[in-house]
């Protein structure tokens, strides 16, 4: 009955074993962390104490995991449901894409074994961003594991409970769709309370959260591309260019939209003679800027937007485009003041090669077991 | 058409929940009524660090070693086992003490004791608190969760996490009262303020050392000043000495709210190395957005609303419909 359909193939594979390989390392480095602490692995400091544990796996890769956000509003809001058959792949990127951003909290928490005090009422501060990203990327990780447990209830033939869960599907897509706009916007009023240590061309004060959530959706629909794709040709499947194409026209939106906003917000604080200053900040905002403004170029002729390639290209771009503009704004110029300086040790980016790397084996290991991609065409 | 209606009130919802309205910003938080503090005079510090050495054996902190140096504390900033460090300021020659050109300076580091904290107001677990009497910016490793936020939150970079512990915590001046040390709560003074022998380091009120403080702003260079040691209003003893040309700035009386430790100096602050900050505390702009989003959670309710209804009418087409 499922338009899903497992992919039967073998699990292990070549690339399967170089990524469990990269797992095991990373897990190593994990284990001296816990057992001598952070500062064995890592080379955060009094400056800088977020390095790429939460830029990468937490803030950026939220975002790369916002497939299924992007989408859910597309299919669901916008009522668009000839993109259904996306949404299924989408969703189990989202989920692991957030369950291993949780699991890149825990691993950065420096008093991990009392991380369920965020949960206690009595100790919540309602004034924290950080309360509030942390409850909310919690309680949607929830939401996306029953967004996407039907592929485990058809799998396993539980079509009762298959049954009453569609009834009530639609509280939760609603909570799908609300959750991720929450956080994802408070993942950039975070940046507010670092005040000055933020570059003026990424501290937009009240602006963060706008653009912090735009920047979220294109990076999930960017993702959408990049993963649909990626799928048609690593497993020799039909390609979704029709689909994909209705994707990028709403994209060249959406890109409209962040480029005015941010400009207009550096041109009212007077801060656009920055962007020429010469030095690091100002390559970097130029480079983020192409980045940006590349896809939109592309996809703007409806011709390019209905080619296959050139759709991957515009995602590639998005993709980078977004992670460098959160990387950029808490990290490359972030800067607590003179005498501080932040590079990743080998160890550290260890550690979110391997988090990247269960994250990637868990999704080959679930589409080839379970009903997740569309059975629309013969595979 | 009835539909479009509620899409576009979700639409609108969701549009609100993330724009930035003003409604009711929140200025900075005035000062704690008895607010206890320090004032630093850097023209009065000699560097001699007893105020550090002192600290540490307040706070049970073993003494940093440089090399095989082991006569002085050679701690050069705050570190989770270092919570109050003197810096040097130099210049040119350096030789001329607080004189910008060709001079030298000695600078106090340690937690300025925020009026409106920002790490108070980014801690998601109320680890951090500011004393509502005292005013004193606590820390309770029981709450904390060791995310850091409260680190980056600084405008000072003053909480230190233990990174080389695996059960590290959260490190800063407590003005010598947490818990098993209460020097305040039993009428003492704190530590560097006691031990420092000229009095650039002076325990009181906030009140009364915004007093002193402004007393010395109106002294010109070489006048004779009676200078205070120990607690401001019973000072151990005084000391005479020609007045410095004192910058006409008393940092912590305003920036980002203001400071119950405060500092006066000969030399520009931003020499000394203080952040460039305005007057409005970078933690009451967050709340003000955070608060405009989230109040009673009404918007998210609103557009929770909103979604459910388009969700559930868009669900119920693709049933009916061929999908």
């Amino acid at each position: 009955m499922s338009e899903h359909q497992a992919l039967k193939r073998p699990i292990i594979t070549l690339p399967f074993l170089l990524l469990a390989a990269v797992a095991l390392i990373g897990l190593y480095f994990l284990a001296i962390r816990f057992t001598s602490g952070m500062g064995f692995v890592t080379n955060l400091n009094s400056g800088y104490a977020w390095g790429i544990w939460v830029v990468y796996d937490i803030v950026v890769g939220t975002a790369l995991a916002c497939g299924g956000y992007a989408l859910a509003i597309t299919v669901y809001v916008m009522n668009r449901g000839e993109y259904h058959p996306l949404i299924r792949p989408a969703l189990l990127a989202s989920l692991l894409g957030y369950a291993l951003g949780g699991l890149g909290a825990f691993i950065d928490m420096g008093r991990w074994w009392q991380f369920y005090n965020i949960f206690l009422p009595w100790h919540m501060n309602f004034n924290s961003v950080m309360l509030e990203v942390g409850l909310c990327v919690a309680a949607y990780i929830l939401v996306l594991f029953i967004e996407f447990s039907p592929a485990f209830l058809e799998k396993f033939g539980a079509n009762r409970l298959l049954k009453s869960l569609n009834k009530v599907l639609f509280a939760i897509i609603a909570l799908g769709v609300l959750l991720p706009t929450m956080h994802q916007s408070s993942l950039g009023s975070m940046l507010i309370a670092m005040g000055y240590k933020v570059h003026p061309l990424w501290q937009s004060l009240h602006i963060q959260p706008l653009l912090a959530v735009l920047t979220a959706l294109i990076m999930g629909f960017a993702v959408v591309v990049f993963e649909a794709s990626f799928t048609a040709v690593g497993f020799r499947r039909p390609s979704e260019t029709p689909l994909l194409t209705g994707l990028g026209k709403g994209v060249v939106g959406l890109l409209s939209l962040y480029l005015i906003i941010r400009f207009v917000e550096l041109l009212l604080r007077g801060k656009l003679g920055l962007i020429f200053a010469g030095d690091l900040g100002s390559w970097m905002f130029l480079l983020e800027t192409a980045l940006f403004i590349f896809p939109l170029l592309v996809l703007l002729s409806p011709d390019r937007r209905q080619r296959g390639p050139y759709l991957l290209y515009a995602a590639v771009s998005m993709l980078f485009a977004g992670t460098l503009y959160r990387f950029n704004a808490f990290l490359i110029n972030y800067d607590p003041g003179p005498g501080y300086s932040y590079f990743p040790s080998v160890s550290e980016i260890m550690v979110t090669a391997g988090v990247v790397a269960i994250e990637i084996m868990a999704y080959l290991f679930l589409v080839k077991k379970f009903p997740v991609l569309h059975s629309a065409d013969p595979a | 058409m009835k539909r479009r209606d509620f899409l576009k009130a979700s639409l609108g919802g969701t549009a609100a929940l993330l724009g930035s309205g003003a409604a009711e910003a929140r200025g900075n938080l005035e000062p704690a009524e008895d607010a206890i503090g320090m004032l630093f005079d850097a023209t009065l510090c000699i560097g001699c660090k007893a105020c550090v050495s002192k600290c540490k054996e307040v706070n049970g902190m073993p003494p940093v070693a440089m090399g095989d140096e082991t006569q002085y504390d050679a701690a050069r900033d705050l570190s989770p086992q270092t919570l109050n460090v003197i810096k040097v300021y130099t210049e040119g020659e350096g030789l001329h003490k607080d004189q910008t050109v060709d001079g030298f300076a000695f600078e106090k580091r340690s937690c300025m004791h925020c009026v409106d904290p920002g790490c108070v107001s980014v801690c998601p677990v109320t680890a951090l608190r500011r004393h509502p009497k005292t005013g004193i910016v606590t820390y309770d490793a029981d709450a904390c969760i060791g995310c850091r936020t409260c680190m980056v939150g600084c405008p000072y970079n003053v909480p230190q996490f233990d990174y080389r512990n695996p059960f590290g915590e959260i490190h800063k001046c407590q003005m010598c009262n947490q818990a098993g040390v209460e020097r305040v709560d039993k009428g003492m003074i704190t530590g560097c303020a006691e031990v420092c022998p000229t009095g650039a380091t002076l325990f009181g009120s906030r009140k009364a050392l915004l007093e002193e403080a402004r007393q010395r702003m109106t002294l010109t260079a070489g006048e004779l000043y009676n200078y205070p040691r120990g607690d401001v209003r019973s000072p151990d003893s005084h000391h005479e000495k020609a007045a410095p040309s004192y910058q006409q700035h008393i940092w912590g009386e305003r920036e980002a709210g203001g400071t119950n430790v405060m500092h006066v100096s000969a030399i520009a602050f931003d020499k000394l190395g203080m952040p460039p900050l305005g007057e409005r505390s970078y933690a009451s702009i967050s709340e003000t957005v955070q608060h405009t989003l989230y109040s009673y959670l009404a918007l998210p309710a609103v557009a929770l609303a909103g979604l459910t209804f388009v969700v559930r009418r868009n669900t119920r087409d693709d049933e009916g419909g061929d999908s």
